[in-house]
């Protein structure tokens, strides 16, 4: 009894923490594209930069492989960090300026980009086989699966809290409102004298950090990286979860976040139990076409979400309410 | 110095380009950039591939392959049918996805749907086929040396068909009372419903030819490599580099772009490494953004 207490302990942990994990990119995107209307499509090619950075830089030496300088954890999360957010910035300044699907089509030429690199590069990622034995948080409990998880829950829970006050400060801050009017009317803001191109390229990058962070947590959460994790599926989650949360909402993003991986795991156990073992991979075809059409009905009939975006106007007015 | 790039180059590249007439039709008709418009690839190649062993069966032993080729009358007929049918499944994700979005006026909300949509029926694809590679064609074909380049037949018979296809498409968009609808939607799609114009035809004549143009480079991508669910989600990165490089709307500008791109492709193939292919498309793709966004047919937007 006691044993299966610890497990289901030790499973909803890991669950929820990756949920939280795939919610703290969910928040970056919400920053980007809930706030500022700016359309991501690589979003797999920055949460691998994040996790590729930070796993190199905290393992230990690896033979024919780059990095291995053994840095604490938290310094690889905050080079994960700045690394993603310099190459947002690099991205963000070629197509901004452009039309919004440029953008689009860009940051999808970025993820593909990531992925060859991560695949073909091996004396500076490892190949296809990925990147293992990165420095892990609570290593020293790891023999202990519920505790281990749990600790490991509080912790990106409690980096989600932070996030989430933050972000909810900026967004009521007056550069906060800059960026909602850059979205509604560019010209108006324009008009204004606020530089559009700035404040988009601003959102941008540190929607791209916090990207980053997702990924580099990923990495030390889970303790082995590989090309696979960062194709375009995690794209298309991280989307599903914020359209389905309600974008431009904060606390919709991280509730479609864990509703998306709720969705996600109970129809995996669903397919694992009802399919053959060689129509597995059929059926978790099934899964993501499920996933598609859920997105799709969404976006046709409830475009706002779960929660759509409330009017905030400043954080000294009270009057708040449903546009 | 080996020029044998330049023959895989123009049948990838040619593959490239009638892939990128659909991109660049929709983009200037409809105004949105089609995430899913590489899945119309992979789902041309599938149903010629079931509608071929369909016929063949049908026929029983009497396929054989025509004169040089590797592919028998069973696949062109195949090959037709499935242009039309992947044309009517165009129209039909449209009729239940796009066209509600217009509606509400928003076309980057058209863009994640169409990303959403492409995830979709990629994975239907992987479910009903399964991800095991199939083949159009059994055979094994013996090059043919034109000039010095070593060439099959298949490969010369497409690339004339790609050019035919295109060139016929060019005929329609500039003589046509068709082609002159659809040329005015895309200037302004308000002035031309004033005038009389059924935007609404229009709109499915563009997604009609865009999902035929597709299934016909699906085909011909079939002939050349593996045909598995991902292949034309492969292929949508060196399709936007095409559109984008021709001059969005331009359907010459399209092709030119899909060969340029696939040269490029073929050259980094033989003295890169074929690992790197994936690369050209975006190197070029930011090039012609950075200096010169309207492409090189296009005006300036």
């Amino acid at each position: 009894m006691m044993h299966d207490v610890s497990g289901i302990i030790a499973y909803g942990s890991v669950f929820l923490t990756l949920a939280l994990i795939n919610g703290i990119a969910c928040l970056g995107l919400n920053l980007q594209w809930g706030q500022t209307g700016l359309f991501n499509v690589g979003i797999a090619g920055f949460v691998g930069i994040g996790a590729y950075t930070s796993a190199l830089l905290t393992s230990a030496p690896a033979d024919g492989r780059f990095g291995g300088y053994e840095w604490p954890i938290a310094a690889g999360c905050i080079a994960a960090m700045l690394m993603t957010g310099a190459a947002s910035a690099l991205v963000g300044a070629a197509s901004l300026r452009l039309r919004a699907d440029y953008l689009a089509i860009t940051t999808f030429g970025i993820a593909v980009m990531v992925q060859l690199v991560l695949r073909n590069a091996e004396h500076l990622t490892g190949g296809n086989f990925g990147v293992s034995f990165i420095p892990r948080p609570f290593a020293s409990v790891a023999e202990r699966p519920a505790l281990f998880g749990t600790l490991n829950l509080l912790l990106v829970s409690g980096l989600v809290a932070l996030l989430y006050v933050a972000l909810d400060r900026l967004v009521r801050s007056p550069w906060g409102r800059v960026l909602r009017a850059v979205r509604e009317d560019e010209r108006a803001a324009e008009a204004l004298g606020k530089s559009a191109a700035r404040f988009r390229l601003q959102a941008f990058t540190i929607g791209g950090a916090i990207m980053g962070l997702a990924g580099a947590l990923e990495a030390h959460v889970i303790g082995f990286i590989a090309p696979d994790n960062f194709d375009s599926a995690l794209t298309f989650q991280v989307w599903t979860m914020l359209i389905i949360g309600g974008s431009g909402n904060n606390l919709g993003a991280l509730l479609g976040a864990l509703l998306v991986a709720t969705i996600w795991s109970v129809t995996g156990l669903a397919t694992g139990a009802l399919f053959p073992p060689e129509d597995q991979a059929r059926a978790a075809a099934l899964r993501i076409v499920a996933i598609g059409v859920l997105l799709a009905v969404t976006i046709v009939l409830r475009p706002r979400g779960l929660r759509g975006e409330r009017l905030s106007v400043s954080r000294h007015l009270t009057g708040s309410g449903q546009p | 110095m080996s020029l044998q790039f330049l023959a895989d180059g123009l049948v990838a590249g040619a593959t490239i380009g009638l892939g990128a007439v659909g991109v660049t039709l929709t983009y200037s008709i409809l105004r949105f950039a089609n995430f899913a418009h590489g899945e119309f690839i992979s789902w041309g190649c599938y149903l010629t591939l079931l509608l071929a062993g369909a016929i063949g069966a049908w026929l029983g032993a009497s396929v054989t392959p025509l004169g040089a080729l590797s592919i028998g009358p069973n696949v062109l007929a195949a090959g037709l049918l499935a242009m039309a049918l992947t044309g009517l499944l165009a129209i039909a994700l449209d009729a239940v996805l796009f066209r509600r979005l217009r509606r509400h006026g928003n076309s980057i909300t058209a863009v994640i749907a169409s990303f959403g949509a492409a995830m979709a029926l990629r994975a239907a694809l992987e479910a009903i086929f399964s991800s095991r590679p199939v083949y159009l064609s059994a055979d094994l074909q013996i090059a043919i040396r034109v000039g010095g380049l070593r060439v099959t037949p298949d490969q010369l018979a497409l690339l004339g068909l790609a050019l035919l296809l295109i060139a016929a498409l060019q005929l329609l968009l500039a003589r046509s009372n068709a082609g002159r609808s659809m040329r005015a939607v895309s200037e302004n799609p308000a002035l031309a419903r004033i005038v009389g114009i059924d935007v609404a035809a229009v709109i499915r004549l563009t997604w009609f030819i865009g999902g035929a143009l597709a299934c016909a480079a699906g085909v011909m991508l079939g002939l050349v490599v593996q045909i598995r669910p991902t292949m034309g989600a492969e292929l949508l990165l060196p399709l936007f580099a095409a559109a984008i490089l021709g001059g969005i709307g331009s359907v010459p500008g399209a092709l030119l772009g899909g060969l340029i791109v696939g040269l490029a492709e073929a050259a980094t193939v033989q003295w890169v490494g074929a690992e790197w292919r994936a690369a050209v498309a975006f190197i070029l793709l930011i090039a012609m953004l950075l200096l010169r966004p309207a492409g090189l047919f296009g005006r300036p937007a």
